[in-house]
C-alpha cells in the first residue's frame, strides 16, 4: 500500500527544474559554509583577523553565512515560483 | 539571591501558560481526525506555518542553550547559530518540498513511500523516537532552570511542570494547537528578544555592571618555594593549599568563614584573586562562598576588566550600535569565571576562578572547541563534528519535517521555510548580543549557563524577566509538544497503524496517539531530571548528530540516487543510529555523567557526526547495491 499526501496535490510539472535549481544552490552555499569550517580548522587565527570596518573573520563570516541564508531563500522562491508559473500554465 | 520569587514574574508566568492551555482545549474541540491530530488537516497558512517553524525551532537550545553558551565561552556557541541556520538551507533546497509530495503524517511515511517496507516503518519510528526523546532530554533540562529561576522551585519541580502541562496539550489536541501555539510564541520571543538587544547596546559597555556588583578584592601574598606564607590582610588567615596543574589556588578563613583564592601575578609580584565557590563538607553539606545557600553570598558575576574605545582606555562607552558594540568587546578584555573542580581534604570543591580574557579571543572560535590554543587532533575534529551535525542535522529533525504535511501545497511547504529562515535568522543574530550582554552585565549565574538570558533580561527590570521567562517556558511547551506529537505519530502511526497492523478507527488511531504522548512525555521528565546539569544546547546538538545520522543518508538518497532499496534505507537508518548512540555513550560529558573522568572516556570526541554520518550514508550505498536485484 502507497501512501498518499494529507491533502490532495495537483500535478507540478516543474519538479525537475526546481530540483536542479535547488541543488545548485545548496552546493554553492555547501562550499561558503564548509570555507568557514575549514578555516577554523586549519587557520583559526585567520578568523580573529580585521576585516571589514574593524571586525574580525569570524564575526563578518559567521553573520555572512546567516545573511546569506534568508538572501538566497528569497532567490530560490522567487525562481521556483516562476517555473511554476511557467511549467504548470494549464495543467 | 540569585533567584527570588516575584509576584509579578509568577503572574506573567500563569499567564502565558494558562493562555497557552486554553488554547488548546479550544483546539481540542476540532480535532476528530488522524489527519487533523497529526497534521492539522493539511490546512494550516504558510505564513504562520512558517513562524510556527520558528517557535518549533527556536527550542530552549536556542534561546537558553546558545545564549549561555556565548554567555560563558563568547563566538564558540555562536557557531550554533551559524550550524542551526545553514541547516534550513539542507532543508529548503532538498527536502521540503519532495517531503511535501511523498509524506502523510509522518517521517517514516515519506521513506516508505515507494516501498511499503515493515523493515522502513520500523527503524524510521525507532529513530523518529530515538531523535525525539534526545531532543527532549534538553527542553526538560530548561523547563527545570526556569522554573528555578522564576517559581524558586527545585529543577525536578519543573521538569515534571512542563512534562505535565505538555502531555496535557499533546494529549488533548495534537498538530492544529501546537502549530497555533508555536506562532504567538515564536512572534513573542523575536520581539521581546529585539527589545532585550536593544536594551544591551543602550547601556552599551559599561566596568561597572550595578551599584550592587560585588567587589572582588585582591590580596597581595608572600610566597616561598611555591607555597603561600602570607597575605596583605592580617585577618585572613591561611587554611590550605591546592595545587592544580599550572594553577594555585588557596583556602583562607576570615570571621570564621573560609573563602578560596587564586594565586596569580600583578607586576611581577603574587597576588591572591577571590574565587566563588561551592564545597560539599564531609557531612554533605553544601557550602556557598563559605556559607549555607541561604546566606545569599553566591553572587551573580561577569564584568569588562578594561574597555578601550578608539585606543583610549574608558569606563563605561554609552548607548552603541550592533557593529561598534561587537568592535569595542573585541578591543576589551572581559573578566569570564573558569570551573575547577578538585577533592581537598576530603571535601569535594568547584571552584569558579576569574579568567581574564581578551575581548578578540572572545569575538573568535576557541574557548570551548579548542582550534588554536591547546588544540589537538580530537579537538579539531570535534569542532568539524559539530559543524557537520548542526549543518546536516536541521532536516532530518522528525518534528521539523512532520510540520511540512501541515501545508496544503508544495510551494506552501517552501514559503513557509523561508519565512523560517528569514525569522530565526534575525532571531540567531540577537543571540550574539543577549550572549554578550549577559557576559559583560554582571548576570551570570555560574552554575547554570542556561538562565543568562533571562538574567540578562533581570538586571532591565523584574517585567522582562517576567516576559522572557515566560515567553521561554511557552518555547519549551511548543516544542516539547512538537516533539512528542512527532514521537506518538511514529508509536501510534508507524509502528501500531502500519507496522503491527493493528486495526483501528480513526478515532482509535488519534487515542493511540494520545497513549503514545503519555508514554513518550514520561520517559522524557525522567530523562530532564537526570541531565539536570548539562548545556541544553550542547545536549541538542546530540539531538542533531543521531538525525543526521540516522535519517538525513535516508531522505536523500531515497530523493537522489534511484538505486537506493529498502534494505539499504533500514540498514543506513540502524547503522547511523547505532553509531552515534555509542559514541555518545562512550564521549567525554557521558562519562562525567557517570562520575567517571571525562579524560579516561573511550571515544575522545564530543559530537559523533563525523564517523556516524559517513558511516549511515556508506552502509546505505552498500546494503542498497547488494540488495538491489531482490528488492526493486
Amino acid at each position: 500500500m502507497l501512501h498518499e499526501p494529507a491533502v490532495e496535490l495537483g500535478k507540478d510539472h516543474s519538479i525537475p527544474q526546481k530540483t536542479k535549481l535547488g541543488i545548485i544552490m545548496f552546493l554553492v552555499y555547501l562550499i561558503i559554509y564548509a570555507g568557514f569550517v575549514f578555516i577554523g580548522t586549519i587557520y583559526p587565527k585567520a578568523l580573529g583577523a580585521k576585516v571589514i570596518g574593524a571586525q574580525n573573520l569570524a564575526f563578518i563570516y559567521g553573520m555572512g553565512l546567516i545573511l546569506l541564508a534568508a538572501v538566497m531563500g528569497l532567490v530560490y522562491n522567487y525562481f521556483c515560483t516562476k517555473f511554476e508559473n511557467k511549467w504548470n500554465k494549464g495543467a | 539571591m540569585i533567584y527570588e520569587i516575584s509576584p509579578t514574574a509568577i503572574t506573567i508566568f500563569l499567564f502565558f501558560v494558562l493562555t497557552v492551555l486554553g488554547l488548546s482545549f479550544y483546539f481540542a474541540r476540532k480535532t476528530k481526525s488522524a489527519s487533523g491530530y497529526y497534521a492539522a488537516g493539511g490546512q494550516i497558512h504558510w505564513a504562520v506555518n512558517g513562524i510556527a517553524f520558528a517557535g518549533d525551532y527556536l527550542s530552549a537550545a536556542s534561546f537558553l542553550g546558545i545564549c549561555g553558551m556565548i554567555a560563558f565561552f563568547g563566538y564558540d556557541g555562536f557557531l550554533y547559530s551559524i550550524g542551526y541556520l545553514a541547516g534550513w538551507v539542507v532543508a529548503l533546497f532538498l527536502v521540503a518540498e519532495p517531503m511535501k509530495r511523498l509524506g502523510k503524517y509522518t517521517f517514516a511515511d515519506a521513506l516508505d513511500s515507494k516501498f511499503d517496507s515493515r523493515g522502513i516503518k520500523l527503524t524510521a519510528a525507532i529513530s523518529t523516537l530515538v531523535v525525539s526523546i534526545f531532543y527532549l532530554i534538553p527542553q526538560m533540562v530548561g523547563a527545570g532552570a526556569i522554573v528555578t529561576t522564576l517559581l524558586g522551585l527545585p529543577h525536578y519541580v519543573g521538569v515534571l511542570m512542563v512534562g505535565s502541562v505538555v502531555i496535557l496539550i499533546v494529549a488533548t489536541a495534537g498538530m492544529t494547537s501546537t502549530t497555533y501555539v508555536q506562532f504567538i510564541k515564536g512572534g513573542l520571543l523575536i520581539v521581546f528578544s529585539s527589545i532585550l538587544v536593544f536594551l544591551v547596546l543602550n547601556k552599551g559597555l559599561d566596568k561597572s555592571p550595578s551599584d550592587e556588583y560585588h567587589k572582588f578584592i585582591t590580596l597581595d601574598a608572600t610566597v616561598t618555594d611555591g607555597k603561600v606564607m602570607a597575605v596583605s590582610d592580617a585577618e585572613y588567615k591561611i587554611l590550605g593549599q591546592q595545587n592544580d596543574k599550572d594553577l594555585v589556588f588557596v583556602k583562607l578563613e576570615k570571621n570564621g568563614v573560609f573563602s578560596w583564592w587564586k594565586i596569580s601575578s600583578r607586576d611581577g609580584s603574587p597576588v591572591l584573586e577571590e574565587a566563588l565557590s561551592v564545597v560539599t563538607m564531609k557531612d554533605g553539606i553544601k557550602l556557598y562562598n563559605g556559607e549555607p545557600k541561604a546566606s545569599k553570598k553566591f553572587y551573580q558575576v561577569g564584568h569588562i576588566n578594561k574597555i578601550i574605545v578608539d585606543g583610549k582606555e574608558v569606563e563605561r562607552t554609552g548607548p552603541v550600535g550592533p557593529f561598534e558594540y561587537i568592535k569595542n568587546i573585541e578591543s576589551s578584555e572581559i573578566t569570564r569565571f573558569t570551573k575547577k573542580a578538585f577533592v581537598h581534604e576530603g571535601e569535594k570543591v568547584t571552584l569558579y576562578y576569574q579568567n581574564i580574557t581578551s575581548g578578540e579571543d572572545i569575538m573568535k572560535p576557541g574557548l570551548y572547541y579548542k582550534l588554536d590554543k591547546g588544540s589537538n587532533f580530537w579537538s579539531r575534529l570535534d569542532f568539524i563534528s559539530l559543524m557537520l551535525a548542526l549543518f546536516l542535522g536541521t532536516s532530518a529533525l522528525p518534528h521539523i519535517l512532520i510540520r511540512y504535511y501541515t501545508v496544503p501545497s508544495q510551494r506552501a511547504a517552501r514559503k513557509s521555510t523561508i519565512v523560517a529562515i528569514v525569522v530565526i535568522g534575525f532571531f540567531y543574530i540577537l543571540t550574539l548580543y543577549m550572549g554578550t550582554g549577559a557576559m559583560i552585565n554582571g548576570c551570570l549565574d555560574v552554575e547554570n549557563s542556561n538562565m543568562s538570558a533571562p538574567l540578562l533580561a533581570k538586571t532591565f527590570g523584574i517585567t522582562l524577566f517576567s516576559i522572557i521567562s515566560a515567553i521561554a517556558f511557552a518555547t519549551i511547551l511548543g516544542t516539547v509538544s512538537g516533539l512528542i506529537v512527532a514521537a506518538s505519530g511514529a508509536v501510534a502511526h508507524d509502528l501500531m497503524d502500519k507496522y503491527m497492523k493493528v486495526k483501528m478507527t480513526e478515532h482509535g488511531k488519534v487515542t493511540a496517539g494520545r497513549f503514545a504522548a503519555v508514554g513518550v512525555g514520561i520517559i522524557a521528565i525522567i530523562l530532564g531530571i537526570i541531565f539536570e546539569k548539562q548545556n541544553v544546547n550542547f545536549l541538542v546538538g546530540l539531538a542533531f548528530a543521531i538525525a543526521a545520522s540516522a535519517n538525513l543518508p535516508a531522505i536523500l538518497m531515497l530523493l537522489f540516487w534511484k538505486k537506493t532499496t529498502s534494505k539499504g534505507i533500514s540498514w543506513g537508518i540502524i547503522v547511523g543510529m547505532v553509531a552515534s548512540l555509542v559514541i555518545i555513550l562512550f564521549s567525554p560529558t557521558l562519562y562525567e555523567i557517570y562520575g567517571l573522568p571525562p579524560d579516561q572516556a573511550w571515544i575522545p570526541l564530543q559530537n559523533p557526526g563525523i564517523i556516524s554520518i559517513p558511516l549511515g550514508f556508506i552502509t546505505l550505498v552498500i546494503v542498497s547495491l547488494m540488495t538491489k536485484k531482490k528488492t526493486v
